[in-house]
């Protein structure tokens, strides 16, 4: 039965004196490296060069705040329960008077921990917040670190800066060029 | 304008040669990672430095830094001893290579060549053949078996085809009648006549003599004596630190010296095409005086055997990586039961070309 047509028939007769002189097979090899050596190269010279991601790529955790500047988790803890990996842990606290400005409801994340190794970026965390609080983004990813330790992400690191500008300082930084090119493909991403 | 006494320029010159073994056999190892890398559509090593050139001088240091490691049980000052021979062996060799022809200067005129003597060839062979003895007795010192097994086939390796080299060298030494390496290359080019270099009138002997090559510097696809697949590393698995960076390094200087030999025999050596014409012309219609035609010839030669010599270098890497490697009943039944009597062959056929008056 065959099941490609890239089958090789092979027959045993002896072989020719081509052949048996071996060197035109030598040749034969020698030209098809020497057309690889001409060849594109595969090689992404990674922290220079990165390889564009996905429009829907899930990448590093960001912990969103609202349009003033408000922190929107309310520590519910339904991405710690959506979690597959367990990897979200939380202890959440009551907002005090005076701290309107820092924390959406009226119950917030005193501690917030996302551990990146055992993090499998499912995105079920994302889909599973009311509060459209914790989002994974599709321009960074966790970079590697020398520690365990530094692999548990804190609300120091998840939460996003209050200035726009600040907003990239962690994780794989993106060129200003690759971002903008990034944010016209989202924007023709129909919606 | 001083003058140089003979010994001196030599002095000179064997330096200098011997200083550029040292660099090339360094660059090689990056070329070597280079060449290997795009056969295979990829880069190689590009962080050490503008297109990672700086990467020898990494290797250099992590060589030298590393832990100097003696196994239980070996015979130190042989284990010692193996790589140092290897490396003198390999530097010895390039002493009698010519590479260029005379440069004059003032009332003195001198060869581009370490020594100039009428054995050159015997004098490359003797010493490459005494390169396997640092290899045979780094292998036995080791006190390891896998050591001892490459060590037992770089010696069968080495004499089984330094016979099939030998002979067919015998068919370029009936050409030219001298084994000065110096005369054989001036032989390939004579002014004023058609005279072509070696490898047309050889091209049996100069396969014969290029499948030896290979074997002789235990290169791919003839490295039994230390194919990490089997042998886990051969000859050097006991092997740390500089120690190891010799015998790597005395490989690359043999293949250094092999393609400055071949291109030396079959190659034309410092010779390039229409030589004396240019000479000429610089002479009759520029103005030149003859001395400094011949000076800038010389310098031409000479860019053109290291081109000739890098040629073959990459020859040797390019081989490496598109050819697996023999089984060692292949490698003994090729050596024995075909390049032998090819070489016979080839002497044959070019006796009898030298009789009828084809050649000269």
């Amino acid at each position: 039965m065959q099941l490609t047509n890239r089958a090789k028939k092979l027959e045993k007769k002896p072989m020719t004196l081509a052949e048996r002189a071996y060197l035109p097979a030598i040749f034969q090899g020698l030209s098809i490296t020497m057309r690889h050596f001409f060849m594109k190269k595969a090689t992404v010279r990674y922290p220079e060069e990165v390889r564009p991601f996905s429009p829907v790529f899930r990448g590093l955790h960001v912990l969103k705040r609202d349009e003033q500047g408000r922190e929107r988790c309310t520590a519910c803890g339904l991405c710690a329960v959506a979690c597959p990996a367990e990897a979200i842990t939380m202890v959440a606290g009551e907002r005090k008077k005076g701290e309107e400005g820092l924390y959406r409801e009226e119950k917030y994340a005193i501690s917030y921990e996302i551990n990146m190794l055992r993090c499998i970026f499912c995105g079920l965390c994302e889909e599973a917040c009311p509060k459209a609080a914790v989002y994974l983004q599709p321009d960074k990813i966790a970079p590697p670190r020398y520690e365990r330790d530094e692999f548990i992400y804190g609300k120091d690191r998840l939460v996003e800066p209050v200035s726009p500008d600040a907003r990239s300082v962690r994780g794989i930084q993106l060129t200003p060029e690759q971002a903008d090119s990034l944010r016209n493909k989202l924007a023709q991403q129909p919606a | 304008m001083i003058e140089l006494p003979a010994l001196g320029w030599q002095s000179i010159v064997i330096f200098v040669v011997f200083a550029l073994s040292l660099l090339i056999a360094t660059y090689c190892t990056y070329a070597e990672r280079v060449i290997a890398a795009f056969l295979q559509d990829r880069v190689g090593p590009d962080r050490a430095g503008p297109y990672g050139l700086l990467q020898p001088l990494a290797d250099a240091v992590k060589m030298f830094t590393k832990e100097e490691f003696f196994p239980g049980g070996a015979n130190k000052a042989l284990f010692i001893f193996g790589p140092c021979l290897a490396m003198i062996t390999a530097l010895m060799s390039s002493a009698v290579i010519p590479f260029g022809n005379n440069v004059s200067f003032g009332n003195n005129s001198f060869f581009l060549q370490g020594i100039e003597v009428n054995i050159g060839m015997l004098w490359v062979f003797g010493v490459v053949s005494l390169g396997v003895y640092g290899v045979m007795i780094g292998g036995w010192a080791s006190n390891n078996k896998f050591s001892l097994l490459g060590a037992v086939r770089a010696a069968s390796q080495n004499i089984s085809y330094e016979l099939a080299m030998g002979m067919s060298l015998i068919a370029v030494l009936m050409m030219s009648g001298t084994l000065s390496l110096r005369e054989i290359t001036l032989q390939q080019s004579v002014a004023g006549e058609w005279q072509f270099w070696n490898i047309v009138k050889q091209p049996l002997g100069f396969i014969i003599f290029c499948v030896c090559a290979f074997a002789e510097t235990n290169r791919t696809p003839f490295d039994l004596p230390e194919c990490e697949t089997e042998l886990v590393g051969g000859y050097h698995t006991e092997y740390s630190s500089m120690k190891l960076g010799l015998y790597l390094f005395a490989e690359y200087i043999n293949i250094f010296v092999a393609s400055a030999v071949m291109s030396v025999l079959y190659f034309g050596g410092f010779n390039f095409p229409f030589q004396y014409e240019l000479r000429d012309w610089l002479v009759s219609s520029q103005g030149w005086e003859l001395a400094s035609a011949q000076n800038l010839i010389t310098v031409l030669g000479t860019v053109g055997l290291f081109a000739k010599i890098f040629g073959f270098i990459f020859f040797f890497m390019w081989v490496r990586w598109t050819l697996p490697r023999f089984r060692y009943d292949q490698l003994m039944r090729l050596g024995w039961t075909i390049l032998i009597p090819l070489a016979v062959l080839n002497i044959l056929i070019t006796g009898g070309l030298i009789l009828f008056g084809v050649i000269k």
